[in-house]
């Protein structure tokens, strides 16, 4: 009853999502206010309708209700609750209800606070989206149903995948989706200035805030994303430029542009046409995302479905959305008036430079992740893009945008000084140097690129230091005045600062990562020790245990400093998931200060030895750290009062918790 | 295309894969006595793909085939192959899917131009554009602020 309450409430919402689309629309072009004002309630309704149809399939899933297909495949009557409730959108049915739900949320989220926007706008807005939604629950309904039934019911599930076994799962692809999908809104947004044939700097006033929660919320659910991989993988890479990581990097980096263009936009009028088109490219990346990862047409670690009438249909969503707003976009964008002027030299030149460099590393990621196919497809060859090629191509392209960076919030609007910036700049140049030098001196003499990429890192992060310096006036006026600026700058200063610092923190974990970890692979006895970095690991026993659903063999390693103190104990096992028969290894993991120390199992020898491999990772964390610094940053942005004028409410509280990942 | 082969592959992929994990990488036992040239196999491995992982190197991977090839490469740099010889030897049995890195070659010249030609086009379009804007309504210099003057003087001594 329960899963055909679901399944019922989800047809429905499909049968709302149209009408979302046909009504509002009608409304605005014909001006009829009665007809406009029915899109808020449809949306809210509609979004209603799909968390009630997800509600009941996490209720399956918590009752191990195995006359339900999707959750005999994917859960086990065994398993901890947390995974029973995460393993809903462990799987493709389970994660596109997902998908939905967050489409619909968003859409009620702008007809619950779109309030100040004009209602023509709103209209219309809510009616892109809802042709978005109706094509992805045509999709759900008709290729992938999760209330599908099973009779006779099976006793058992087949449990979920073990690597996803996680609390990882519970927090990545929630986040991740909110970012992908929070794209949308700016989508609709775009088409809907197409359709209506105006745009103005308030379009840009009301986008960004969207933008910025998409942002902070991809932002997250990436940096979570390469952190489940760290530690869940077992040897330790945080980045592997795998298709589906690709496919999610490539709209934040658009993502990223349209921020920052938006941001020309709203202040001086100006690159209106240009952000536009990014908000139509950001969301299609997203869709793209989509397809890559749900058709099956890669197969990556990441991928969990794979089927081709389901490919054949996202990619008719993906030809109609993103061919017909750009078509829509080509029909009307000559019509739009072009933007206020500006010398290259200038805040919005330095914006512009960013853009380009963001969507040519937008563009790199997308060719080298599609090559490989159109290849395949046009002369069957098969060819592989993997890190080698995106280093020495993604690489330097944002290397230089990162030098860059600085600069940017230095110069002034209009018009800009390079040469003042720069010598306002000389102070982080030189703080930033010093630690390029010291890490040559002291780290190691032979890493020339460790000690330039250090400096980079270090660059970024007394350059974002120093635009905060110079507006609050430190050094110019007293410590307490300067105090009492700094604390009453706007907050989106405080953002754009703390989110390029939070670039340049993880730009130096991950440089010292790639530069400086070191490797040790041996076999060890138990009694046996081995040195790494500046501590000695001990292999003390290998123990057998039993988990809810697994059994594993546990290694236990104490760590001692360098005086010989024991400071942690490293347990790092192999398991086997009994449903599935499947082993994976669980790293073990010890934080030391900002650095780790990662140790895998390998297997046993015949002669009561075990293979280990210990890593030394120096300052792995910050790559991580440095992302919630970032979405810090993009929060602060949020809540800055001018932009509280279009955004949703006034969460002036409630925001720090909902971007806490 | 042939979606039943490609099922199977897939199918076979990730049970390689899952039936592999237990395993490390590189393991003790097949680590090169000379640092130097163990250095070098690493280099080689990290961009060669080990053909049944999904994006994996060989030096990551733990599947049995990327612990041959490991060994393959190491005993190729035992015999004296230069780290060229070696690639070719692989790319002459496995093909070019092997290779991480695409060579560059006709057929790869979208794929490594791509970001090159961007920076410069996108570069020259937004310069073109910003010269075409300046050209418009930038404000009179002092010389035609003069010049300009004096005709309005003129015009207005003639009225």
């Amino acid at each position: 009853m329960m899963i055909e309450t679901g399944h019922f409430a989800l047809v429905l919402a499909f049968a709302l999502s149209l009408a979302q689309v046909v009504l509002p629309l009608v409304g605005a072009r014909t001006g009829d206010a009665r007809l406009m004002a029915t899109g808020r309630p449809v949306a809210i309704t509609c979004f209603a309708m799909t968390a009630l149809a997800f509600a009941a399939l996490v209720m399956a899933y918590v009752l191990s209700d195995f006359s339900v297909v999707n959750v005999f495949e994917n859960s086990h009557s065994q398993k901890p609750m947390l995974y029973k409730v995460t393993g809903t959108w462990g799987n493709h049915e389970g994660s596109m209800l997902l998908w939905v739900l967050i489409l619909t949320l968003f859409g009620a989220l702008v007809a619950a606070f779109g309030r100040n926007l004009p209602a023509t706008l709103q209209a219309t807005v809510l009616s892109v989206q809802g042709m978005v939604g109706a094509a992805f629950f045509l999709f759900i309904l008709m290729t992938s149903n999760p209330f599908a039934r099973l009779n006779p019911a099976p006793i058992e599930g087949r449990d979920l995948n073990p690597i996803l076994q996680d609390i990882g799962l519970a927090i990545h692809p929630p986040l991740l989706y909110l970012g992908y999908v929070g794209f949308s809104v700016c989508f609709s947004f775009a088409v809907a200035a197409l359709i209506e044939g105006r745009i103005d700097a308030a379009w840009a006033r009301w986008v960004r805030p969207w933008t910025l929660v998409a942002w902070v919320f991809l932002t997250g659910g990436i940096a979570m994303g390469s952190f489940w991989a760290y530690y869940e993988l077992g040897w330790g890479g945080f980045w592997f430029w795998d298709p589906v990581e690709n496919a999610s990097f490539m709209p934040w980096l658009a993502g990223t542009a349209l921020l920052h263009s938006a941001i020309v936009m709203e202040k001086r009028g100006a690159l209106k046409i240009w952000t536009l088109l990014l908000s139509i490219l950001t969301f299609s990346l997203s869709l793209l995302g989509t397809f890559l990862v749900r058709s099956g047409v890669l197969t990556s670690v990441h991928a969990f479905a794979s089927d081709p009438s389901r490919g054949v249909f996202i990619l008719a969503i993906l030809v109609f959305f993103i061919g017909g707003a750009l078509a829509l976009f080509a029909w009307r964008s000559q019509s739009l008036a072009p933007g206020g002027l500006f010398h290259p030299i200038s805040r919005e030149g330095a914006l512009v430079l960013n853009n380009l460099f963001l969507s040519t590393a937008t563009a790199t990621v997308l060719v080298g992740t599609l090559y490989p196919l159109a290849i395949e497809a046009v002369t069957g060859d098969k060819i592989s893009v993997g890190e080698p090629f995106f280093n020495l191509t993604f690489g330097p392209v944002f290397a230089v945008l990162l030098v860059a960076v600085p600069f940017g919030p230095l110069l002034a609007w209009k018009r800009g000084d390079l040469f003042a910036a720069a010598q306002r700049l000389t102070m982080a140049f030189a703080l930033a140097a010093l630690a390029g030098i010291l890490a040559l001196l002291f780290l190691d003499r032979n890493a020339a690129l460790a000690a330039l990429g250090i400096g980079l890192a270090f660059w970024l992060v007394f350059g974002a230091l120093t635009d905060l310096a110079l507006r609050a006036g430190i050094g110019k006026v007293t410590p307490r005045t300067a105090l009492r600026r700094l604390v009453g700058l706007p907050r989106s200063a405080h953002g754009t600062a703390l989110a390029h610092l939070g670039l340049g923190l993880s730009t130096l974990g991950v440089v010292a990562v790639v530069t400086l970890q070191t490797e040790t692979i041996l076999t060890m006895k138990p009694g046996e020790t081995v040195d790494v970095a500046d501590y000695t690991l001990r292999f003390e026993a290998l123990s057998p245990h039993r988990g809810p659903n697994y059994t594993e063999d546990q290694g236990i390693f104490p760590v001692f400093n360098a005086d010989g103190d024991r400071i942690a104990t490293i347990m790092s096992s192999k398991r086997l998931y009994t449903a599935r028969r499947m082993p994976t290894t669980e790293a073990g993991i010890e934080t030391l200060g900002l650095s780790q120390l990662y140790v895998s199992l390998g297997d046993e020898t015949d002669d009561g030895g075990v293979v280990v491999r210990i890593w030394w990772k120096p300052l792995v964390t910050l790559i991580w750290l440095g992302a919630l610094v970032m979405m810090i940053g993009g929060t602060l942005s949020l809540a800055d009062r001018r932009l509280r004028v279009g955004a949703p409410a006034r969460p002036r509280k409630a925001e720090p918790a909902a971007a806490a990942p | 295309m042939r979606p039943t082969a490609r099922h199977l592959a897939a199918g076979l992929l990730v049970l390689a894969w899952a039936w592999a994990i237990p395993a490390l990488a590189v393991e003790p036992d097949e680590v090169l006595d000379d640092p130097a040239l163990e250095e070098r196999a690493r280099a080689l491995s990290v961009n060669l793909r080990c053909l049944v992982c999904q994006n994996q190197s060989i030096d990551d991977s733990n599947a049995e085939l990327a612990k041959d090839l490991r060994v393959l490469v190491r005993e190729r740099l035992v015999a004296g192959d230069s780290d060229k010889e070696v690639i070719d030897f692989v790319v002459a049995r496995y093909g070019e899917f092997v290779l991480l890195r695409p060579r560059f070659s006709l057929r790869n010249a979208a794929l490594w131009a791509t970001p090159a030609v961007l920076l410069v086009v996108g570069g020259m379009f937004i310069f073109l554009n910003s010269r075409a804007k300046r050209s418009g309504p930038l404000p009179l210099s002092a010389e035609e602020r003069k010049k300009l003057d004096a005709i309005l003087r003129k015009s207005r001594d003639t009225d």
